[in-house]
């Protein structure tokens, strides 16, 4: 009988003993992870287009965790597929856009400013503020705030806003990657300026 | 390691690297020569690393050798000199030496043959004249770029970190490249010049060494240096030829053992290193006060019939230049800037010499044979062998290839030093650094993309708190004027206590809906007394709302509650639409439809007069609009503000009195299909409200006739009226839209009630761009 | 004039091209074959000249199927080597349909249906080998003795299945050391355990590709990292086994120059593709593989274990290159894989 209790005394000792080390464990070692929408927002494009029906990438992120599908993002296109695939565990789908919607080329609004007639509809539209202008007086887009979301496009009443494709420059141009295996990785160039 | 010097430097061999045909004998066997004055210099604004410099002359401008043309931009940049005196020709776009083979600003200067120095002003006495930044200062003036490699502004490096203390300065003469041989010629010539530049370094920088390494197959210049280096402390250390001995990392942990961080710049391990070339420039910057116009610059290749080094003015076109080495242009097979290992093919012979330019390599095809084809990767591991930065070459390329970058860089692919080493063995023809360079690339734009995003997140949470900040305001005033209304209400009228009370018949009323469905789905047992039920309901509900109406309305006069009103009339509308689907209920069940159709009928008159109360108090929540049609019109005189009001008034009682002759029209027409008796009376009713609009829309336009008249008069703004011409053509539309889509959909009432509409508004543009027309006529402008 | 725009380098080397180096594979197998052939007759040549002909034949219809360019995969040489190995490692008693249905496990199913050239985790030659030994054991087990060469008609006869061969057959020195291992007095009477400085002619054959291994690191066609290691482990772990109990465990230069030891180390074990890449990473996988073909010639159901072996560590390849990135310049540690 003794040896019972004595057995079930160091039992309970024992687990009283691992049961303080585990929770003083989980106090000293807890993982300050990002909150997972934080994450999912880290990985979307900031287009804040709202191309995946909610108004603005954070809200989207918000969705995603609440079990929305994550391939509704054309802007970020697959990449952004496969990432947000991999941070939550979820099976890779195919990106979720309209058929031609072209996902690689970068694009920024540009107004016609002459024919801009100052009427601010495109200012409001605009998430990320890159349009600067008055009521009645000339607008411009700030380029390098552009992300290139189209939402300004539709409200402009005289139709002067274009979305244009940006052109490599000397700072963003780079090598592309070469054909590949059972090809060659060069370019001939006739010269004619001798 | 002669004995004469003391004990030889201990060196540390690098892994990897590789023994390419040297091929120097080509160009190492005369002196320099003068190359030729081109008929132009073209100056690209950004020849150095760094922000491109910014040109401070003129098309037409006629300046001197050495005057500066173009000024520095921001701290890494640097300025542009005239390599010879003459005229600015041009100053626009011209192929560059850039891979990509776009084109960049260039400043295009015409010699005039006469090769005049502006004034200089030369420091013979450096060693006491000045503090050691004020030379620094100077060299930045003097547009020194390292002249080596990726042309680093110099004053840069010359001016470390305090925390950075300085042991080892080394310059750079080891010229591993295969071909190349400027820095060779200019040792064995001017060896006493770039020791005096490593004197004048060594005055600034103060290292506890100094430190020259070369490569072995150098003899004469290693010669000629350690003559010139005798007494002064300066350590020639010769290394064995290996490629690539002479990038910077590698030559730093041959002569120290010491290696640069990944990541991070030779200061921090207590190293400066300069290229042999850019310690001369920066000697005659000094003495002479020269800024860097000129350099050395081999011209070899076995297309040239006079291959050797040449003194070329920046800025000189390789035409130029390979004309005047003899080039048999048509056996030209590829053109490299830079040594067959780490140069670029150009893709022009207009593309000019600049500071960086130590070569040019003018191939024969059978010389430099086209790449082969590709083959797939055996993962032999002669590229790990070979990588002087001991890295996976064969694992950066198969990550590169699929685009993995994650991987790729934690292989390490940000420390490539794209040598070329790796490709140089590879048995499969693997173009190995352009997929490195590929990889890099998209690391850089992923980068910058990320960037952009985090910016765009910020400028996106930004906006919205803003936005957020403006309700919450306009909040705020609201039931600051709320309160004063009510202060000033008639007293004894509880608005909350009403409004809870509506809110709670509506609530009522809904239930008693849903009920009465339910019982309709279930069988409709009594049918006719939940019928009566919700009838009831609706009345008491109607009744709430109508009295928090009249206490909302009592003491509009002065500020009106918008917000209360707007409820109103969303209750009214949402009261109206409940008793219409009521209504559509009981049809379908067989009832006595007539009673729910008429009550309907006066929830549909009431949520419209609570909505044109809504309009009426508009002012209020318009300025906060200012794309609508008043905010397009601000700030008038008080006589035509007196007008827009009255205007406004007007509006509204168009917009209802035209509302409830639409209404009472559909009441006529329900009513002679259903062969009511009451015909005449609702016809009677039609009538007085068509007049009642008519007389409306009379006086409206009258004023609005006027306005335009008033506008044109004052000879007012264009753009206003363009504006309103733009918005009056833009709500047509919206309306040809909505239109189109109501006869997809069939509804006949709505279309005929839409093409009034539409014609309304036709008329109203027209309206609108007649009178901007007639403006502009008036002031006499022509307009396309 | 025309120029071109590429990328640097703009020069290469001069022994540059892969067909090359597979070449000189073959070519460092000479030894060997010729040893091969005067102590078991003319069976390895026969081996060889149906395997190169089937592997070309087979790797040239997988790539015909998938639209790949045949001549240019072709001339990387690749398929040759791998049927001259498969060749050497079978019997030289082999018929020709064995040849074959081991051709086509390696070149079809090791190496093409991975993606081919390049995209094989595994030793194909070995894949083709060891699904001949589990599928065909008496055939793959049945050596000739040494010195006892048939003659070319009879080796003739033999692959076209129509002779009886096993008069001529005997036990290997592994397949008799497996047999009467721990016995002192049958192992003394086994003449074949006993040639001039390990199995009888096993020896020179193993000598014989020795020799070839040392002209490929010669020609710096292999590096050091993988023989050294694996002949080092084999050595290493069969020392002490050999020193506490030489009657039960054999000498580790039996083990060097038994069986496949060589062939094994400068041949197979160095297929790049397959294995590991790193330096480090290939000392550890050659000196794995050493002590797996100890383990399973000492302990398992397999006279010889070099296919085994090396397959095993085909999977492990990865994983040690996982390991074993070298500390790159300008970094104080070396990266541990690439870590998530």
């Amino acid at each position: 009988m003794t040896t019972i209790l004595l057995a079930v005394a160091a039992l309970f000792a024992l687990a009283a003993v691992f049961g303080a080390l585990l929770g003083f464990a989980s106090e000293k070692f807890r993982v300050e992870g990002d909150p997972i929408v934080d994450q999912i927002d880290a990985l979307l494009p900031q287009t804040q287009c709202g191309q995946c029906g909610h108004p603005g990438c954070r809200p989207y992120a918000e969705a995603i965790a609440s079990g929305e599908e994550h391939n509704r993002c054309p802007p970020g296109g697959e990449t952004t597929v496969v990432a947000l695939s991999e941070l939550l565990g979820r099976e890779v789908l195919p990106l979720d856009a309209e058929e031609g919607s072209a996902g690689d080329v970068k694009r920024v609004a540009v107004i016609r400013e002459d024919e801009c007639i100052g009427c601010t509809k495109c200012i409001q539209a605009c998430p990320v503020d890159a349009i600067v202008g008055a009521a009645k007086l000339m607008h411009t887009v700030i380029a390098d705030e552009c992300t290139g979301c189209d939402l300004c496009v539709e409200p402009c009443p005289v139709d002067c806003i274009d979305m244009v494709e940006v052109a490599p420059t000397l700072n963003t141009w780079h090598w592309q990657r070469p054909p590949g295996i059972g090809s060659k990785p060069s370019n001939q160039i006739p010269v004619v300026n001798l | 390691m002669n004995a004469s010097i003391g004990k030889p430097r201990p060196l540390f061999d690098f892994h990897g690297g590789i023994h390419p045909p040297q091929n120097k004998e080509l160009s190492n066997q005369r002196p320099i020569r003068q190359a030729p004055l081109p008929e132009q210099l073209i100056l690209p604004l950004n020849m150095h690393l760094g922000a491109p410099a910014k040109a401070i002359v003129q098309v037409g401008d006629t300046v001197l050798k050495g005057e500066k043309i173009a000024e520095a931009q921001g701290a890494v940049s640097l300025p542009v000199h005239a390599p010879t005196s003459g005229k600015i020709v041009a100053i626009g776009p011209r192929p560059i030496q850039h891979p990509s083979g776009l084109d960049a600003p260039c400043i295009v200067l015409e010699p005039d043959g006469k090769d005049l120095w502006c004034e200089l002003h030369p420091l013979p006495d450096w060693q006491t004249c000045c503090p050691p930044s004020a030379l620094v200062a100077r060299l930045r003036e003097a547009g020194i770029a390292g002249m080596g490699g990726a042309g680093f502004p110099a004053a840069i490096k010359l001016s470390p970190k305090p925390e950075h203390k300085i042991d080892q300065l080394i310059i750079n003469a080891v010229e591993c490249e295969p071909y190349i041989t400027a820095d060779d010629v200019l040792m064995r010539e001017r060896a006493e010049q770039i020791i005096g530049g490593i004197e004048i370094l060594r005055h600034i920088l103060k290292p506890k060494e100094a430190i020259v390494g070369i490569e072995d197959n150098k003899p004469e210049a290693i010669e000629a240096m350690r003559r010139a280096a005798t007494g002064t402390g300066i350590e020639i250390a010769v290394v064995p030829t290996k490629y690539p001995s002479g990038g910077e990392k590698q030559l730093i942990y041959m002569l120290t053992g010491k290696e640069v961080p990944s990541g991070g710049i030779p200061a921090q391990i207590g190293v400066v290193c300069h290229n042999t070339g850019t310690t001369l420039a920066i000697y005659r910057a000094i003495v002479y006060g020269e800024p860097l116009v000129s350099r050395i610059t081999t011209l070899t290749g076995k297309a040239l019939a006079e291959a050797g080094n040449f003194e070329v003015l920046i800025g000189t076109p390789v035409a130029s230049l390979l004309k005047a080495a003899g080039a048999d242009m048509d056996k030209i097979g590829r053109l490299v800037m830079g040594g067959p290992m780490m140069g670029f093919t150009l893709h022009s012979t207009a593309i000019p010499v600049v500071k960086t330019s130590n070569c040019i390599l003018a191939a024969t095809e059978q010389e430099l044979p086209a790449p082969a084809t590709e083959q797939p990767c055996i993962r032999c591991g002669s590229c790990a062998d070979v990588c002087p930065a001991d890295l996976l070459p064969q694992q950066l390329y198969w990550y590169a290839k699929n685009q993995d970058l994650e991987r790729a860089q934690q292989y390490n692919l940000m420390d490539c030093i794209e040598c070329g080493a790796c490709a140089y063995v590879c048995p499969s023809h693997i173009p190995l650094v352009q997929y490195y360079r590929f990889a890099k690339g998209e690391v850089r734009n992923a980068l910058q993309e990320q960037q952009k995003a985090d910016r765009a997140r910020v400028r996106f949470e930004a906006r919205q708190q803003r936005l957020a900040d403006e309700q919450a305001e306009k909040e705020a005033r609201r039931k600051a004027r709320l309160q004063g209304s009510k202060a000033s209400a008639a007293p004894g009228v509880d608005m909350a206590a009403l409004k809870a009370a509506s809110l709670q018949a509506s609530a009522a009323y809904k239930a008693a809906v849903k009920a009465l469905k339910a019982a309709e789905v279930d069988g409709r047992d009594q049918l006719a007394a939940l019928t009566s039920e919700v009838e009831q309901l609706k009345a008491k509900a109607d009744a709430a709302k109508a009295a928090v109406r009249d206490a909302g309305n009592a003491p509009a006069a002065p500020v009106v509650d918008v917000a209360a009103l707007k409820a109103a009339s969303l209750a009214a509308s949402a009261e109206y639409k409940a008793a219409v689907k009521a209504m559509k209920a009981a049809e379908a069940a067989g009832e006595d439809v007539s009673a729910l159709r008429s009550a309907a009928d006066a929830l549909k008159a009431k949520a419209d007069a609570a909505k044109a109360a809504v309009r009426d108090a508009g002012p209020a929540i318009q300025t906060a609009a200012p794309s609508s049609a008043s905010a397009a019109v601000p700030e008038k005189s008080d006589d035509t503000a007196q007008r827009a009001q009255k205007m406004k008034a007007l509006k509204t009682a168009y917009n209802v009195s035209h509302k409830q002759f639409k209404e009472a029209s559909a009441a006529l027409e329900r009513a002679e299909r259903d062969g009511s008796d009451n015909l005449d009376e609702l016809r009677k009713q039609v009538e007085r409200f068509k007049l009642k609009s008519d007389k409306a829309k009379e006086a409206l336009n009258l004023l609005v006739d006027q306005a335009k008249a008033d506008i044109r008069a004052s000879g007012s703004d264009l753009k206003s009226l363009k504006i309103e011409a733009a918005q009056t053509e833009a709500a047509a539309r919206q309306k040809a839209r909505e239109l189109d889509a109501a006869k997809i959909n069939g509804d006949d009432q709505r279309i005929n009630v839409l093409t009034r509409e539409l014609e309304a508004l036709k008329r109203e543009a027209e309206v609108a761009a007649g009178a901007l027309k007639a403006a502009i006529d008036e002031q006499g402008l022509a307009d396309s | 004039m025309s120029l071109i725009t590429v990328t640097s380098p703009h020069t290469t080397g001069q022994r540059n091209h892969t067909g090359a180096f597979m070449r000189q594979v073959i070519y460092a197998t000479i030894p060997g074959v010729a040893v091969l052939t005067w102590l078991f007759g003319w069976g390895t040549l026969f081996n060889l000249i149906i395997a190169v002909p089937a592997a070309l034949i087979a790797e040239a219809a997988v790539l015909k199927a998938r639209g790949r360019d045949v001549r240019f995969a072709l001339s990387d040489w690749s398929a040759v080597l791998t049927a001259v190995l498969l060749a050497i490692a079978i019997p030289p008693t082999s018929p020709w349909w064995l040849i074959v249905i081991g051709i086509v496990a390696a070149i079809v199913v090791a190496k093409q249906l991975y993606g081919g050239l390049g995209m094989n985790p595994f030793n194909p030659a070995m894949v083709g080998y060891v699904v001949l030994l589990i599928s065909f054991p008496l055939e793959m087990t049945r050596w000739i003795a040494p010195h006892e060469a048939p003659s070319w008609f009879d080796s003739f006869r033999m692959v076209l299945a129509s002779a009886n061969v096993d008069a001529i057959t005997g036990a290997t020195p592994l397949d008799s050391l497996r047999t009467w291992a721990g016995n002192a007095e049958q192992l003394a009477s086994q003449p074949i355990l006993h040639g001039s400085f390990a199995g009888a002619g096993w020896e020179w054959v193993n000598l014989a590709f020795l020799l070839g291994g040392i002209y490929l690191l010669a020609r710096k066609i292999i590096s050091w990292h993988i023989p050294v290691g694996m002949l080092a482990g084999m050595a290493l772990i069969a020392l002490p086994f050999w020193l506490a109990d030489d009657v039960r465990y054999a000498s580790p230069l039996f083990h060097l120059f038994s069986g496949a030891a060589m062939f094994g180390a400068f041949f197979i074990a160095t297929d790049p593709v397959s294995a590991a890449t790193s330096r480090y990473g290939r000392l550890i996988y050659g000196a794995l593989i050493g002590v797996l073909v100890w383990v399973i010639r000492s302990n398992g159901g397999y006279p010889d274990a070099v296919a085994f072996a090396v397959l095993l560590m085909n999977m492990a390849a990865p994983t040690i290159d996982y390991y074993t990135q070298p500390r790159s310049y300008g970094h104080r540690k070396a990266k541990r894989g690439a870590s998530r």
